[in-house]
């Protein structure tokens, strides 16, 4: 369960809990004083009880005190805000890598070994550094319970640290406006123990697909764990992407180079159009919305998928 | 417009005009028709951009699909942004105000430019017009926020450059009406106001104008950057063509941030005027109050970075913003402390602009005090992007601007129609407005510090209560709202004349006019020998 409230869930909780504190109760406490003086003043000088003002044009000592307070205040403040951040800064010399990848609008995680997972692993009680690379706009990776919120933004390298004291399970957000799937662009981070965390690493099957189900049960899976419904449907409907209705098997008009021409959807076509999903473009598409998977998804799930799509035939 | 009870000295500049019908006004170089077209504008875009608010909040309702997809509603937050931002807070006071009251205050019968006024208001409806229009052709609403950052702003398929170029456009309105107001305050004072004489509202506007007329240009080039890369493929802010996404931003923010100060500031303006009338009493500090203004937009044009805290800026950037962003507050609290010190001691006449002031500075200080929330670094991190940041710029933006503007409307409107609004009304209408206003906008703070993202059509399981909370908040707002401007609407024509020129007993030169004043304002320019609010 994704909280707000556990201060160990990472190291950073409880300096930045504690900034928000002391901002929060001044700020309380301000706003509470002047608005009873304000109300209290508007009650006592009411015109039925005080017909006549009492002209003040100002008071240059209390003017000086309270611009001298302000100054005073707003310093300390920034001071306290400052003291709590700059942990985020110093990523320590042991941290763990891990690439964290970004694109409209799925995250995946890449690991040192190899593996990749649409969900952050993480062992507890061990810094982790994440490179963060955006492949097409920018996103922001934030994990509430951490208080941690970086910028992904493409072509820039930049990464971010934190170190969870708590296993569990956290939500994981895209803070970033990125288009339309926008507010589904989320992802589980899973805290575990380091024992569980060296037996997870270890296993890199690269997608654990079940053989208990029907081959096209095994590509929907793919299609999901990979964000590919994120912008195609099954039913017939046009989002960003075509829809899988109704494809396999049937001519489709695409764009190719600047030339139009039919092509048959055939294993070849849906391959391609996974792989180098640029070269040839379904009219009244846009190019460059689609990134390859090349490298994300195998040939076996590739055969999932095909099948998935024959399914819909159906 | 004949007052029935005031034997009138000149005729009403609503009965004087060469022209007939509507080319009386819209041909019409008179500040206040000018101000009055600004007004039924503004007033127009503001219902739309409202009532687009309420859709999201309806959306935002439960969690999944409501009312609306996930593409409208991409859609529909990019429209409420443009509208409410470019069309409505930053002309806002300013253009309606500002034009029809400005020259009176300061005693002068009209503007610098009376022809340039009007082409202000010609080049806003264009930049409006394309605004609005991007939604209707074909590719569909702009989908990108009203920030259009980029990349995503070069990627979207959506109709986007016909909004960048009506925010360019709009920027020209504004340009222009900055430069003619710097050249009326500095030319046209009455005898005898020197700078230390002139009302406070004047010497916001011109705070604003400065601001306008040297930041605008800023947003302007950024815009047309824009236009380029996506027609002619140069690569400014793109990385895939080698340009530089925070670039963006900066420029993006170096106009955006100031343009914060542009709507608040003569908000600001209108409170220091109310106050005083409704306290009948002098302003508490009259040379602070003009030297946290002048602060405020100078030091309001060195804070942009702090939207741009998780963007990647250096640890001394991000200091150095810091810093600045927290210094900007003490202005603004020095502010707060000379509006509350003005009504100690005053004999309080609670009317309905006194009642939108004093809710003013409460929401105000609300929007200020989370702005600290938001300058400190360890904490932006976490709220930055979420609907913190969501409830404290409505505010101060709709929280500041908006009750303002109200206060405004109901103070000057005897002034401006000759005719006085239900007065029962008027204060029902605020009070509904206002809770509604705390229920809508307060529980965005918890959902943001909860960790809910801000711009999403959908959200987790455990964000559902301060939601619910929310979107209830604002069906009584909006209830709130149709009641002030139905009444407002209704009083303009039908209302009671008003029995006197100065129905509150204001000093401010304003109130020594006829209601509504004559075509040029004075029957004879005043000479000025005492200070805007002397209730000696």
């Amino acid at each position: 369960m994704y909280s707000v409230d556990k201060l160990d869930a990472s190291s950073f909780v409880e300096g930045v809990d504690r900034v928000f504190i002391i901002i929060l109760g001044f700020s309380f406490l301000f706003l509470i004083v002047l608005t009873f003086l304000m109300v209290w003043f508007i009650f006592k000088y009411r015109k039925s009880k005080h017909p006549k003002a009492v002209q003040i044009e100002g008071n240059t000592k209390l003017e000086i005190a309270w611009t001298g307070g302000a100054f005073i205040l707003v310093i300390a403040l920034f001071f306290v805000g400052w003291a709590g951040y700059k942990p985020m800064l110093n990523v320590p010399d042991d941290a763990m890598k891990i690439t964290a990848i970004a694109r409209m609008w799925q995250f995946n995680f890449l690991y040192e070994n190899g593996k990749m997972t649409d969900s952050l692993v993480i062992p507890v009680d061990q810094a982790v550094e994440l490179d963060l690379v955006a492949l097409d706009v920018i996103h922001s990776l934030y994990i509430p319970a951490f208080r941690v919120k970086e910028d992904m933004v493409p072509g820039i390298e930049k990464n971010m640290w934190f170190k969870s004291l708590r296993e569990g399970g956290y939500d994981l957000f895209c803070a970033e406006y990125c288009g339309l799937e926008h507010s589904f662009m989320n992802a589980r981070v899973r805290v575990l123990s380091d024992s569980a965390y060296q037996a997870w690493y270890v296993d890199t099957t690269k997608v654990e697909i079940p053989t208990d189900i029907p081959a096209w049960q095994a590509g929907l899976r793919v299609m999901q764990k990979n964000g590919c419904v994120a912008c195609h449907t099954s039913d017939g409907n046009k989002l960003v992407g075509p829809t899988y209705l109704g494809v396999y098997g049937h001519m489709v008009e695409v764009e190719t180079g600047g030339r139009t021409r039919q092509v048959m959807a055939d294993s070849m076509y849906i391959r391609n159009s996974i792989l180098d999903p640029g070269s040839d473009i379904v009219k009244g598409y846009n190019k460059g919305l689609m990134l390859s998977y090349e490298g994300l998804v195998s040939d076996e799930e590739i055969g999932l998928i095909i099948e998935y799509l024959k399914h819909l035939n159906n | 417009m004949i007052n029935a009870k005031l034997e009138r000295r000149e005729p009403s500049f609503y009965d004087v005009s060469e022209r007939k019908g509507i080319l009386a006004w819209i041909l019409s170089t008179d500040h206040k028709r000018i101000g009055l077209l600004y007004l039924y504008s503004i007033m127009s875009f503001f219902i739309i951009g409202a009532i687009l608010g309420l859709l999201m909040k309806l959306e935002l309702l439960a969690p999944g699909k409501t009312i609306m997809e996930a593409k409208t509603y991409n859609g529909v937050f990019t429209l409420h942004g443009i509208i409410m931002i470019f069309l409505i807070v930053i002309p806002g006071l300013p253009a309606v105000f500002g034009n029809f009251m400005l020259p009176i205050l300061i005693g002068a019968k009209d503007v610098a430019f009376p022809r340039l006024n009007l082409l202000s208001w010609y080049i806003y409806i264009f930049g409006a017009i394309l605004a609005v229009a991007s939604q209707f052709m074909s590719g569909g609403p702009p989908d990108t926020g009203w920030t259009f950052y980029a990349p995503y702003s070069f990627k979207t398929t959506t109709n986007m450059l016909p909004a960048v170029l009506g925010a360019f456009v709009l920027g020209f309105s504004s340009i222009l009406t900055g430069l003619n107001f710097i050249v009326t305050i500095h030319r046209m004072r009455a005898p005898g106001m020197t700078w230390l004489k002139m009302p406070l509202f004047p010497w916001t506007l011109y705070g604003t104008a400065w601001i306008q007329l040297l930041a605008t240009p800023v947003i302007g080039i950024t815009l047309l950057m824009t236009v380029g890369e996506r027609i002619f493929n140069i690569g400014f802010f793109d990385p895939a063509l080698g340009g530089d996404p925070i670039l963006y931003q900066h420029l993006f923010w170096i106009y955006s941030h100031p343009a914060v100060y542009v709507m608040i500031l003569p908000a600001m303006g209108a409170i220091s005027e109310i106050l005083p009338t409704f306290a009948q009493k002098t302003i508490f500090g009259y040379k602070a109050i003009i030297i946290s203004t002048l602060a405020i937009a100078f030091v309001g044009y060195f804070v942009w970075g702090h939207h741009m805290f998780t963007s990647g800026m250096s640890g001394v950037a991000l200091y150095v913003f810091s810093i600045l962003t927290f210094l900007v507050a003490i202005p603004s609290g020095v502010k707060v402390f000379n509006w509350i010190s003005t009504i100690y001691k005053g004999s309080i006449n609670l009317k309905t602009p006194f009642y939108w002031a004093v809710s003013f500075i409460f929401v105000f200080m609300i929007g200020g005090l989370t702005g600290l929330v938001l300058g400190a670094l360890a904490t932006d991190v976490h709220v930055h992007d979420t609907h913190f940041v969501v409830a404290h710029f409505h505010f101060i933006v709709f929280g500041g601007v908006g009750f303002a503007f109200m206060g405004a409307i109901h103070y000057w409107f005897p002034k401006m129609f000759g005719r006085m609004y239900e007065e029962t009304w008027a204060n029902v209408g605020w009070l509904i407005f206002f809770i509604g206003f705390l229920t809508l906008y307060l529980p965005m703070f918890y959902l943001g510090i909860a960790g809910m993202p801000r711009r999403y059509f959908d959200y987790l399981p455990q964000f559902h209560g301060g939601n619910i909370i929310s979107s209830l908040g604002a069906i009584v707002m909006i209830m709130g709202l149709v009641i002030i401007i139905t009444n407002l609407v209704r009083s303009a024509k039908f209302g009671n004349p008003v029995e006197s020129d100065n129905p509150w007993n204001g000093k401010t030169l304003e109130w020594t006019v006829e209601s509504p004043p004559s075509l040029e304002n004075f029957e004879e320019i005043p000479i000025i020998d005492k200070g805007p609010y002397d209730y000696e």
